[in-house]
């Protein structure tokens, strides 16, 4: 593949090294597991977990004359994510072998595709920040391609002094190997791409983005730069399993190349391998030889064809991916921001549209960020988990609206149904937490309050923003259910001050 | 084409085959005879032609997606030298 740059260099994007800036340029290959009850080429199934061994076919386990067969449904999902990444679909792929020799390779080939993967250039447009202003810098990163592949098994070496132990229960699910162009040039814009991608695979359905359970993994390729100059050598790092730590080992690793360069010497093209608990990378041993996969054409398979009608309706069934989802939110009165943070996971935005549904979409959008998004944070709980419904939240807001409740009791509301549950109509009723606007009642709680404090009556004369201390003993006398507009214009108009 | 004492070395490593330094030169002959053999397909002109995938004009084969295998460990560690509780046993590998 050619490389091209695509990028200008920014000042706010370098690195400052003891001899200048550099620049570092990123490009990201994410094995994505697709989503299928069975496996790329057999019938043996893809559940995570599973007894040693127990969900193994003859096929996987690479059995003399066993022959693979395809899962439709793997190749419905990769074309699906195609589609989302806006790129070219190929009617015609071609899966080859990749021989090499592992022992958790059964096959002694892995199959994936070679020279004609089944999608071919797209485009991801990621929001990077926002920075401090609360702004978002749009870029777009471009995929180079999409191809489906098998699943090695795993391998554990830490059970026995001289022995590893294989387990086979994922060799053979299929992957989606999703390769970046080298678009990226800071770590936050990588992690930024690496959030929206699996955003999008899984408003998507077609991988559930688990990176810690490895249904994701991201390898990271870095070389640094003095900007303007020819890209450098790079370094692979190998099976990132969290955004974080894709962040972290950038950071690492671009300054590790910063300073050998800066010495004056040269960066070996290597593999390395990150280490979240020191927190830096380092060489996996040297291959005693440069991989030499020798790919052809694997026999046991015919070329994947399908039709462009296919493609179509694939196409027309697709979901509103974040991209619209946001720009729809946007329209809708809401800030970058705000649209940003509801459309990060489908079933945010799904709630956030059941919230807003009939009602004014900025005050559900701030009840939604603000209070339960706030909640579940503080409760370490995902949307999933909400002990408040849509439904309840959406009666909260209604409360306020209608002028039942101020927007100060509205908040007690929420953590009682947050708490206890139940309808939030029944239970304002229950509790009498009614706001009043009974003009006679809170008149009667401006004139005990003007009543007993008649110092304070003397002191406002001269300084009329007193009269704030006031709306404040009326709120507090009456449980804070006074409505505050009312009580606000009859402590003016008792104490004669002018609007 | 033909293959050099270095080239068979390294393809039967990259092969895990065991080559003594006898057997290569012996090797070396007898597989540039078979690459002289093939090169007699040189002759024909396949310009234009699009590679042959299969005998007869046919389809790729799918599945639908079901879970119709597994849940037998036993048989698929059968033949491995050691196991332990339906794992494979293999020498230690590690980076």
């Amino acid at each position: 593949m050619t490389l091209i740059d695509t990028r200008t260099p920014e000042p706010k994007r370098l690195i400052p090294g003891a001899t200048g800036d550099w620049e570092v340029i990123i490009g990201m290959e994410v094995h994505a597991q697709v989503v299928s009850q069975s496996k790329l080429f057999s019938g043996a199934s893809t559940a995570f977990g599973g007894a040693p061994n127990d969900h193994v076919s003859l096929v996987d386990a690479a059995m003399p004359g066993m022959l693979p067969v395809i899962n439709a449904e793997c190749v419905r999902q990769a074309v699906r994510t195609g589609l989302g990444l806006k790129a070219q679909i190929n009617l015609k792929s071609v899966f080859d072998r990749k021989n090499y020799f592992y022992p958790d390779l059964p096959q002694g080939y892995q199959i994936s595709q070679f020279k004609q993967p089944i999608v071919g250039e797209g485009i991801v447009t990621v929001a990077v920040g926002p920075d401090k202003q609360g702004n978002f810098e749009s870029i777009e990163v471009g995929v180079e391609r999409l191809h489906l592949e098998q699943d090695a098994g795993k391998s554990m070496h830490d059970q026995h002094p001289t022995m590893s132990y294989v387990d086979l229960n994922r060799s053979g699910v299929a992957l989606m190997e999703i390769v970046s162009k080298p678009d990226m040039r800071s770590s936050d814009e990588a992690k930024a791409y690496l959030t929206k991608l699996r955003s999008i695979l899984r408003y998507l359905g077609t991988c559930d983005g688990n990176m810690d359970e490895g249904s994701m993994r991201a390898d990271v390729n870095v070389s640094v730069r003095r900007p303007g100059e020819p890209f450098g050598t790079r370094c692979e790092i190998k099976n990132v399993n969290s955004i974080r730590f894709v962040g972290q080992a950038i950071e690492y690793e671009a300054r590790r190349q910063i300073a050998i360069l800066e010495d004056g010497g040269s960066i070996d093209q290597e593999t390395r391998l990150f280490d979240p608990g020191k927190g830096e990378t380092r060489s996996m041993r040297s291959k005693e030889e440069a991989h030499d996969y020798r790919y052809f054409p694997d026999p046991d398979l015919l070329p994947l064809e399908f039709t462009q009608a296919f493609v179509d309706e694939l196409a027309a069934d697709l979901p509103e991916l974040p991209d619209e989802k946001k720009a729809r939110f946007m329209a809708m009165g809401l800030s970058e921001y705000d649209a940003s943070i509801l459309v990060s996971e489908r079933a945010i935005a799904d709630y956030f549209e059941k919230v807003a549904d009939g009602r004014d979409g900025k005050a559900a959008a701030n009840w939604v960020i603000n209070d339960l998004l706030g909640a579940l944070n503080k409760a370490g709980k995902g949307i999933d988990e909400t002990p408040v419904s849509p439904a309840q939240l959406g009666a909260v807001i209604d409360l306020i609206k209608d002028g039942t409740i101020s927007g100060k009791i509205a908040k007690d509301l929420f953590e009682i149904v947050w708490n206890e549950g139940g309808d939030p109509k029944a239970i304002v009723e229950d509790r009498g937490m009614k706001q009043v606007t009974d003009t006679g009642a809170i008149e009667t709680a401006v004139d005990e309050v003007i009543a007993a404090n008649p110092d304070k009556v003397e002191q406002v004369k001269a300084k009329p923003t007193m009269a704030g201390w006031f709306v404040g003993q009326v709120m507090k006398a009456t449980g804070g259910k006074a409505n505050p507009q009312a009580v606000q214009a009859l402590v003016k108009a008792k104490l004669g001050i002018e609007e | 084409m033909s293959v050099d004492l270095d080239t068979v070395k390294r393809v039967a490593r990259l092969a895990r085959i065991a080559v003594t330094e006898e057997d290569v030169s012996a090797l070396t002959g007898k597989l540039n005879s078979i690459l002289g053999f093939v090169e007699h397909l040189d002759e024909v002109d396949v310009s234009g032609v699009e590679p042959m995938t299969s005998v007869i004009p046919m389809e790729m084969k799918k599945r639908i997606d079901e879970v119709t295998d597994g849940g037998k460990a036993a048989d698929i560690v059968a033949n491995a030298p050691a196991t332990e509780d339906n794992f494979f046993l293999v020498p230690k590998v590690v980076e």
